[in-house]
């Protein structure tokens, strides 16, 4: 990879400072996603703002039904979590199903949702739980958050610090990982407060993340599998490439919901 | 450059490498320990797997710099946590012929010792099998793999041989 400068930040301040400071800064937590981009020289940062040692951006709270992770929270620990298992099972599940052990003893959910790959799993399970988005300046709602492939609301110089949301009533993910990546194909998150159903989906959309309404209206009126049986979404907008194509991801949005409702109804 | 220590099977080392470092060249190219592998250079294979302060981590996907002050595990350190000439882990690949050409078993072995770790209630092979997923074999179809590191995990539970708890440096 090009070469590039490794700064070590020891407070959410001190990383905005040295982004500041820096020609072409990039934060770094895990690296699970930038490491291997800039090895392929897909980023080539000239500086790396290293968040992994920052005590403030670390931790996991959960106060009755409302969760609040801290940025740099691997995916590991949000996978072990008994406090968000007890509320919200279905982040736990989601954890534990990103990438391989290795990787979630390193990857984060701060890194993830910024990053926003359009095959990412949490970028769905935000929308999905109607979370919100805390940076160092803000909060932003995961639905104004996630904005394009690889594009958020995050402006210049802002830093995801948590994500919190209130834990739904019942709660379901499952995705069709691709064989080699593991990535998804298709993953569906759903989310059910009475009768408030939100169903989001990613690895399938052209644009990214995206809710499914018309499955969200059928689960509304009737929160079970067979509520989606012979439902369809169009084609239109979703990814096509060598993995699958857009045909055969509507398939599997209506598939992979069809068994996160009977997973969220357990 | 940056200046990086840590302790590396329980050794304090520290060098002065360029920032784009790789943990996996700091410990080939730097101190020497080419046990462990790089294979796919992508972070699918698992053939750089050491230990970061206790757990399983790519070392191909690390700078140097960012793992400066962890302790770190590699494969030639692995027998000596337990006072043995092989850990159970290796023991029991050797007993159930656990590889064929041996490239991959350093990462092998040292996510089976994580995979144990993190399972103290005892694995099934269906866990082994998904617990697997970023290491991959090309030559033994997992199935001896799978079987050393149940028996491992076996031997583990019930002798005292339990790895000494790692201290951070």
């Amino acid at each position: 990879m090009y070469q590039t400068n490794y700064h070590r930040a020891s407070s959410v301040a001190d990383a905005l400072k040295l982004l500041e400071d820096a020609e072409d800064g990039k934060f770094v937590s895990g690296g699970m996603t930038l490491i291997p981009a800039m090895k392929t020289r897909l980023a080539a940062p000239s500086d790396l703002i290293d968040l992994r040692h920052i005590p403030e951006l670390k931790g996991i709270s959960v106060e009755g039904r409302k969760v609040t992770i801290r940025a740099a929270t691997t995916h590991a620990e949000v996978a072990t979590s008994r406090e968000i298992a007890a509320v919200c099972p279905a982040l736990c599940y989601l954890a534990s199903h990103i990438g391989d052990p290795h990787v979630r003893h390193m990857g984060t959910i701060g890194g993830s949702v910024a990053n926003n790959d359009p095959a990412a799993d949490y970028p769905s399970a935000m929308l999905a739980l109607g979370a919100t988005i805390i940076t160092n300046s803000r909060e932003i709602p995961a639905n104004e958050f996630f904005t394009g492939l690889f594009e958020t609301a995050l402006e210049d110089g802002e830093m995801i610090t948590a994500i919190s949301f209130n834990a739904p009533e019942k709660a379901g993910y499952e995705k069709f990982p691709n064989p080699a990546s593991r990535y998804a194909m298709t993953g569906v998150f759903v989310a059910k407060n009475g009768g408030d159903v939100r169903v989001a989906v990613t690895g399938a959309g052209a644009d990214g993340v995206f809710r499914a309404s018309e499955l969200e209206a059928a689960l509304a009126a009737n929160f079970s599998p067979a509520a989606l049986e012979g439902k369809t979404i169009s084609a239109d907008g979703l990814m096509s490439d060598i993995h699958a194509s857009a045909e055969y991801r509507a398939n599997l949005v209506v598939v992979m919901a069809k068994r996160a409702v009977a997973r969220a109804n357990g | 450059m940056s200046e990086v220590s840590m302790v590396v099977n329980g050794r304090k080392v520290s060098g002065n490498v360029e920032d784009r470092t790789l943990l996996v060249h700091f410990l080939r190219e730097h101190l020497g320990l080419t046990g462990t592998h790089v294979g796919c250079d992508t972070s699918q294979c698992g053939a750089c797997v050491v230990q970061m302060d206790g757990k399983a981590v790519k070392s191909c996907s690390i700078l140097a710099a960012q793992a400066s002050g962890s302790e770190i595990l590699t494969i030639e350190g692995l027998a000596a946590t337990v006072d043995a000439d092989l850990h159970p882990v290796q023991a029991a690949f050797r007993e159930h012929h656990g590889l064929q050409c041996g490239f991959c078993t350093p990462g092998m072995i040292m996510a089976a010792t994580d995979m144990i770790r993190r399972h103290p209630e005892g694995l099934d092979e269906q866990t082994v099998r998904a617990e697997l997923e970023g290491n991959i074999c090309r030559c033994t179809g997992y199935h001896n793999i799978v079987k050393a590191i149940l028996a491992a995990s076996e031997a583990m539970r019930g002798s005292a041989q339990q790895p000494k708890e790692t201290v951070a440096a």
